[in-house]
């Protein structure tokens, strides 16, 4: 069997179900390939922040992008994946690192994002289950958090009912060029053909880009996350250590059910041949203590689950979006760096509308692959 | 290492010492003994025949055995084995938490009550079966005056026998199987006579002193408003009856606490007996994963007898991969023996089979993760409307077994539900992947350094 369509997107994370979703509302066909279930991999296990605050700054005009599509994501989806307008606020503990939470609140301005500079008892009377060390906070009101678990499959459950085809289950095993058409095989012996091809196949990314001449430095790894047991609902921002030191990184929020949900510090091992990564429990220990430092109540509660996944980070910590510099019709949007789930339904749009216009109106050329081609 | 100081992990750990070992032996109780033969506090003085009743020599004889063994093992109680990694294995107790590296690791886990949920099982006054037994046989508290019991498996009849003879005789015992299963299945039970004996002895017992026992009913709900009032059930004829109590005690058999195999990224394979995934092991305990063994009621259920054996085996099969002579009769006697006990386990699952087709007749708002309170609606929710082809998914979609118990206790009629809902066999909606910690950890744990 072939199936054809205007687009074939490789890999239905976040990124992928998204664009299938608004390449059908631009009334593009469009085939959507999983090898497992939507969602299951970085997209479904991360922390869920929709967090703008903090990003590197030619970022924010698509996370604002994002920001905005977030919050219609009810209208849009008819669900909203448990999206809450709660708050973000970054955290410093070292009173050397305040004045960089400034100059950031500085630079970001003329993004159009707005955070409020909170420090010592203002604070601690606004947020009185941070720590008495807490030396300052960086707050941004319009940012917020989401559960991963929901949000693909219902980009791609919205994606079905307007009529995209989701193959799920349905393992890649080679994409050729023929004439100008992509034809996709799958393992299953299915075939596929489009003139347009997507690869968002988040930390498979990159070895799909290298068969097409664009090698992409990366390595792919897993987040370390866990769970507490509910609680009353009292935490309102999601919270997010600002420190240089890696192991103080730590991010928290309370889902409206009271369960503490926290991860950062350290990263886990990620094993992309066999789709397993793990959580080392010796991050999990390292996280408790950062958690006890920064909302010290929370001592008094027990992790019920830790968990991860596979999330693909490249050298510069940014992703690759945009076009091939290679190939035409060929577009990539991989490699997420752990900081994609917030961008998801952004990238989706975007990259629905340089396809379908063949520009888009949000910059994203620092995230184009050329930039990792050996020189000429 | 050994994980576990029930029968399995005592027989293992008196194995190796044995052989001039000191094994680690970590349990979570405060005295070893595992939930079967599980002792009193230390103050409370009632003679190991109220306690064990026939099995009190047996009980009596593992205490004895192990409290002798303890000068000469590392031995760490009211220790919860919470993770497993790379050839380390996470003990917490307290607020402290070590990993100690082992060069091979007995899995003694053992097992929990097996639920089936019907309406009202969450109300205050219902106990699981085995929950029921611990109150009486650590604590002396019975969990009411007139209790129901319901369910299935021969745990049924030996609790209600303990309860009439502890002052609290059962209004009812109500059990789920037909009797002509029971019967169907005298060949494999008769592999054990004084077992079949005893379970025949004690729903003479029952009948003598007129406790009401029924069998073939079909359980409707468990009444009462903030406390449990009764229970609702069909009788074999299928009329609908109402039996009255102040408590239930509800079971249908035991499950194998698997997570620890799971976490040491042991095979699983799905057991179509006993309706679950277990951990792969050969004869002997090992695990698909090596220096990891499983034995007793952990790795798959066959009772204390069974899981003392295989706790010596297991610990015979560590020995000889560490390269130490061990006497071939001694692990050809243990393997027969255990060969004999798994006919009569055989028998026992067909006589009380766990009641699957229960799932599929559940009403829809009847809550089946308590943790979470996730209905059985919802996971029907996630089968057909989310396409959710398995429990994982069903779990990330819909929250099922997410809770604090990570679907120990709600897993398996989870797995029912949503199998019956997409009409597949139970073995292709998978299990629950395990997820450390096993059991809740404090987020004010300390690591300490081995």
């Amino acid at each position: 069997m072939t199936a054809e369509a205007d687009v074939i997107i490789v890999g239905g994370g976040l990124m992928g179900a998204a664009t299938a979703f608004f390449l059908r509302c631009r009334g593009r066909s469009v085939i959507l390939l999983e090898r497992g279930l939507v969602g299951q991999q970085a997209s479904g296990v991360n922390f869920g922040n929709v967090r703008r605050q903090g990003r590197f700054l030619p970022q924010l005009p698509l996370a604002n992008r994002s920001r905005e599509i977030w919050g219609r994501l009810k209208e849009l989806l008819g669900e909203d994946a448990e999206f809450l307008v709660s708050g973000h606020i970054r955290v410093s503990f070292r009173p050397e690192e305040v004045g960089r939470l400034e100059q950031y609140a500085e630079a970001a301005r003329p993004y159009g994002l707005d955070l409020e500079l909170i420090s010592g008892n203002a604070l601690r009377a606004r947020f009185p289950y941070l720590s008495v060390n807490a030396l300052a906070g960086s707050f941004s009101p319009n940012d917020g958090h989401a559960n991963p678990r929901l949000a693909a499959p219902a980009f791609a459950r919205a994606a079905v009912r307007l009529g995209a085809l989701v193959f799920e289950n349905t393992e890649v095993a080679s994409i050729t060029k023929a004439g100008t058409d992509f034809v996709v095989e799958a393992s299953s012996g299915e075939q596929f053909r489009a003139p347009i091809l997507q690869i968002s196949a988040g930390a498979w990314g990159a070895a799909l880009a290298r068969q097409f001449g664009e090698a992409v430095p990366h390595e792919p790894r897993g987040p370390q996350m866990a769970v507490t047991e509910p609680l009353p609902y009292a935490i309102a921002p999601v919270i997010g250590v600002f420190s240089g030191v890696l192991e103080e990184g730590i991010y928290l929020r309370q889902v409206t059910r009271g369960n503490i949900v926290f991860g950062g510090g350290r990263r886990g091992p990620a094993l992309p041949d066999t789709i397993r990564a793990y959580v080392d429990p010796a991050n999990t220990l390292r996280q408790l203590k950062e958690l006890r430092r920064i909302v010290p109540a929370l001592a008094a509660l027990r992790v019920i689950r830790t968990w991860s996944g596979i999330e693909g980070y490249i050298e510069d910590d940014i992703p690759v979006i945009g076009p091939s510099a290679k190939i035409a019709g060929l577009y990539y949007a991989f490699g997420f760096c752990g900081h994609g789930f917030q961008l998801g339904p952004g990238v989706g749009d975007v990259m629905a509308e340089l396809i379908d216009k063949g520009a888009t109106t949000t910059p994203i050329a620092p995230f184009h692959i050329s930039r990792f081609a050996a020189p000429q | 290492m050994i994980v576990g100081a029930g029968p399995a992990g005592a027989r293992a750990a008196e194995r190796l010492v044995e052989a001039g070992l000191r094994p680690v032996v970590v349990d979570e109780a405060r005295q070893s003994g595992g939930q079967i033969y599980r002792r009193q506090p230390r103050q409370f003085r009632r003679p190991p025949a109220r306690l064990y009743g026939f099995e009190a020599k047996k009980a009596t004889a593992l205490h004895r055995m192990f409290d002798a063994l303890v000068p000469r093992i590392d031995y760490r109680p009211e220790t919860l084995a919470w993770n497993i990694y790379e050839g380390a294995i996470h003990l917490q107790r307290g607020t402290q938490s070590e990993a100690l590296r082992f060069d091979a690791l007995i899995i003694g886990s053992g097992a929990t009550d097996r639920i089936m949920p019907l309406p009202g099982w969450t109300l205050p006054g219902v106990y699981s079966l085995g929950g029921a037994q611990i109150a009486l046989k650590a604590q002396a508290c019975a969990i009411g005056a007139r209790p129901v019991f319901l369910g299935t498996g021969p745990l049924l009849y030996l609790v209600a026998y303990q309860y009439a003879g502890a002052g609290a005789p059962p209004a009812a015992v109500l059990d789920i199987s037909p009797f002509s299963r029971r019967l169907a299945a005298l060949p494999s039970l008769s592999a054990r006579p004084s077992m079949l004996a005893k379970g025949l002895y004690y729903s003479a017992w029952l009948a003598a002193h007129r406790i009401p026992m029924l069998s073939s009913i079909t359980p409707l709900s468990i009444e009462g408003e903030g406390r449990v009032k009764g229970v609702r059930f069909r009788d074999a004829r299928g009329n609908e009856r109402k039996i009255a109590g102040d408590a239930v005690g509800l079971g249908y058999g035991l499950r194998s606490e698997t997570q620890l195999a799971d976490l040491a990224r042991a095979d699983f394979a799905f057991d179509s007996l006993s309706r679950q995934f277990l951990p792969v092991t050969d004869e002997d305990g090992r695990s698909s994963v090596p220096g990891i063994y499983l034995a007793g009621d952990g790795a798959r259920i066959a009772g204390a007898d069974a899981a003392e054996l295989a706790g010596r085996l297991a610990a015979c099969a560590v020995l000889a991969d560490l390269g130490r002579s061990v006497p071939a009769a001694e692990t050809a006697t243990l393997r027969r023996r255990l060969a004999r006990l798994a006919r009569f386990r055989a028998g026992l699952e067909r006589a009380f089979p766990w009641p699957a087709h229960l799932a599929a007749s559940l009403p829809d708002e009847t809550l089946v993760c308590r943790c979470e309170a996730i209905t059985a609606g919802e996971i029907r929710r996630a089968a057909s409307a989310l396409g959710a082809p398995e429990v994982n998914r069903a779990k990330a979609l819909v929250r099922a077994g997410m809770g604090r118990c990570q679907g120990r206790y709600c897993g398996l009629a989870g797995a029912e539900v949503l199998a019956a809902a997409r009409g597949v066999p139970l073995g292709e909606v998978g299990r629950l992947r395990g997820q450390a910690p096993v059991k809740p950890l404090p987020v004010a744990i300390e690591s300490v350094a081995s």
